[in-house]
């Protein structure tokens, strides 16, 4: 009985392992986007980006003052629908 | 061309229009506080712990956006153009930051305050004591702004002194934060996120569809104006006209914009009256969406903003400026709104080269930071201003509050728009002020009294010491809002510098880096926290001599100065850790549960 409850336990250690591993890859992507919007397109790539027209914007322009804010939002959300998908997957839903 | 908008409406004056809303928006706010009230420690800090996403969400917005962004960040912009992109993304990049990597963890961690999480994570009595020195200084430093931008307020649309502004929204926010806790702050603010985004959102819809014929600001602000051309383009032909930088590019080299975005970004995700929001729902699921809605929130507002700015930028230089012609616009032909703000101070003109018009260009209209009048008047009628700066050809000064305090008298709205105005930015101030008081109150009597002087204290003892702590620090935040120290506003834009290099780095490790210790944590806060100040005092303050934007490292400045300390943070930390002990088991148990959202102990169970 003793051991039978180490081996829950170490399978249970290892589930979570990689339920924390899955967790950072999405973060990582997250955040990755986070950067391009925002200081990629909005600041390092501004300058060049400002030769396309979006309507009345430049890009970079609209990126810095618009289009980074849309994707924040976007992204927050994409995270909480990932998340709880994950937490499903693993049983930490309830 | 508004008639429309009287219909059904009393022709009031502002100033009635102004006393009506207010009064109504505040008796609200006094209603929800007596309706809920707190009857524990719990529900005083966080409001009991079972507050609804959407709830928390709208509370979060209000708490967040403060009076800087409802009454001076459309203004900011405006004269930045570009540049002024910094805020925008900063403040809700930095929400992405919260959201996704300290809110649902720190949820989950399930304590009371920030220094809770610092103290035990880093199982230190210094650790904390440090968390809740930053706590304490950075809240205090954001609430004198808070106060005194509803004194601010009061003394223009109300007519009273700035003094007496102060102490009615002292006696506001004192009835509701002493008498309902955390509890009473959520139900307020969420009352205040809705008049504050109405107040915000009215105005920019009416000047959206006078200039661009769309009601969607948004859509507005990459639209064409009546004559065909695109306001963006005419925005910038204007300013190529008149001297200035295009409005559209940049005139901040690209890493002074890069670290303040960032500094302003991870200050965000540090500031401890945002973090302690997500403390009062009931699990870590509701934690993550009620991230999400509070920045669904925050971006009505942020992205309407640039358009404003936009806006209030082209009209302005209409009015001034006569771009068929390329004459300057006589002082006398300028409308009512001109001559009622030069009355408060906030616009000046100074007739340098003596034609009667307004040279608005490039350049310092007058010397020092704000104009000082003489009692008489120039020969077209004006206020003479005695400080002009004559190495400049430019006339106008404008204070940058005006942008959204005036916009509403510049589009010639009716007089009710006018006044909500003034509805929104007292409720901007408050709900933060409000957000920022509990944190301090909190700070001294759960993280000082109960956790390191008296531990034996009663819960009823810890109640009442907290709502004598939250009267103390309103009267402190009071006494600053009206005796602002000259450095008020400087010291809140480094605020988030400040919490940039303290808490970030020892938060995120806390959570990510199990092996973190509090050797390396403590040494990483004080060395950043340290850092960030040496170099505000000494680039910002001068106190140890002049500089000049030459001296600063790497070519950045001080409200950027946030990025460098925190890097600095994050490599001290790290490297003290490599040669000091790990963490006890017991705190690499608490990391383990804390990544975890629910069920974490289904394997002892068995």
């Amino acid at each position: 009985m003793e051991e039978n409850n180490l081996q829950n336990k170490e399978a249970h250690n290892k589930k979570m392992k990689a339920y924390w591993r899955e967790n950072l890859r999405y973060l990582l992507i997250l955040l990755v986007i986070w950067f391009l919007v925002s200081f990629g397109a909005g600041i390092l790539f501004a300058p060049s980006l400002d030769s396309i027209r979006l309507g009345g914007f430049k890009l970079g322009f609209w990126f810095a003052q618009q289009g980074s804010i849309y994707a924040f939002v976007v992204l927050v959300f994409a995270y909480v629908w990932l998340m709880n998908r994950l937490d499903k997957k693993y049983g930490l839903d309830k | 061309m508004m008639n429309y908008l009287f219909a059904g409406l009393p022709l009031l004056s502002v100033q009635s229009w102004t006393y009506i809303l207010v009064g109504l928006t505040f008796s609200l706010y006094i209603f929800i506080a007596i309706w809920s009230r707190a009857s524990s420690t719990k529900d005083f800090y966080v409001a009991g712990g079972g507050v609804s996403p959407l709830t928390n969400g709208a509370a979060t917005a209000a708490d967040w956006m403060s009076a800087a962004s409802f009454i001076s960040m459309a203004g900011l912009i405006s004269f930045m153009g570009y540049d002024g992109g910094v805020y925008l993304m900063g403040w809700t990049g930095g929400y992405v930051l919260l959201a996704l990597t300290i809110a649902p963890y720190l949820r989950k961690f399930g304590k009371f305050t920030v220094p809770d999480f610092i103290g035990d994570r880093y199982y230190s009595g210094t650790a904390r004591l440090v968390a809740v020195l930053a706590a304490i200084i950075v809240s205090f430093t954001y609430v004198a702004g808070q106060m005194r931008g509803v004194g601010v307020v009061f003394s223009r649309f109300l007519e009273t002194s700035i003094e007496w502004g102060v102490v009615i929204g002292m006696l506001i926010v004192f009835f509701y934060a002493v008498l309902g806790g955390m509890k009473g702050i959520t139900y307020t603010q969420v009352a205040q996120y809705c008049v504050l985004i109405f107040a915000f959102m009215v105005p920019a819809i009416f000047i959206a569809i006078q200039m661009t014929g769309t009601p969607i600001p948004q859509l507005g602000f990459g639209g064409t104006l009546e004559d065909g051309t695109f306001l963006l383009d005419k925005l910038d032909s204007l300013h190529r006209d008149l001297g200035f930088h295009e409005y559209t590019s940049g005139k901040k080299s690209m890493i002074d914009v890069f670290a303040i975005t960032c500094a302003l970004m991870v200050g965000t995700a540090g500031l401890p009256h945002v973090i302690v929001r997500f403390f009062t729902v009931p699990d870590v699921r509701s934690a993550r969406l009620s991230g999400g809605y509070a920045l669904i929130l925050i971006a009505i507002l942020y992205t309407t903003a640039p358009a404003i700015s936009a806006f209030a930028r082209t009209n302005l230089l209409q009015t001034v400026y006569n771009e068929e012609t390329k004459e300057h616009v006589e002082y006398k032909a300028m409308p009512d709104w001109f001559k009622q703000w030069e009355e408060t101070g906030l616009v000046a003109w100074s007739d340098k080269n003596n034609d009667g018009r307004i040279q608005y260009v490039a350049g310092p209209a007058i010397k020092g930071k704000t104009p000082v009048f003489a009692e008489d008047n120039g020969a077209n009628g004006e206020r003479l201003v005695t400080n002009p700066d004559e190495s400049s050809k430019n006339e106008l000064y404008i204070d940058r509050d005006i942008i959204v305090l005036a916009n509403p008298e510049i589009a010639g709205l009716p007089n009710w728009v006018i006044a909500l105005v003034a509805a929104g930015g007292l409720a901007a101030a408050l709900s933060t002020a409000a957000g920022l008081l509990l944190v301090i109150s909190t700070s001294i009597a759960h993280d000082l009294l109960k956790m390191q002087l008296m531990p034996d204290i009663s819960e009823k003892g810890e109640l009442l010491a907290a709502r004598i702590s939250a009267a103390f620090a309103v009267v402190v935040a009071g006494y600053f809002g009206i005796n602002p120290p000259g450095f008020v506003a400087a010291v809140v834009a480094l605020a988030f510098g400040l919490a940039a290099a303290s808490f970030f780095p020892a938060i995120i490790l806390g959570i990510f880096y199990k092996r973190m210790n509090k050797e390396g944590a403590i040494a990483g806060m004080v060395i950043g926290l340290g850092l960030m100040l040496f170099y505000m005092l000494n680039y910002k303050f001068n106190m140890f001599g002049p500089t000049t934007a030459d001296d600063w490292w790497f070519g950045i400045s001080p409200e950027g100065f946030g990025t460098v300390a925190m890097v600095v943070n994050f490599v001290v930390s790290i490297v003290i850790c490599q040669f000091t002990p790990a963490p006890p088991l017991e705190v690499q148990q608490i990391v383990e549960e804390i990544r975890i959202p629910s069920g974490a102990s289904e394997a002892q169970d068995h």
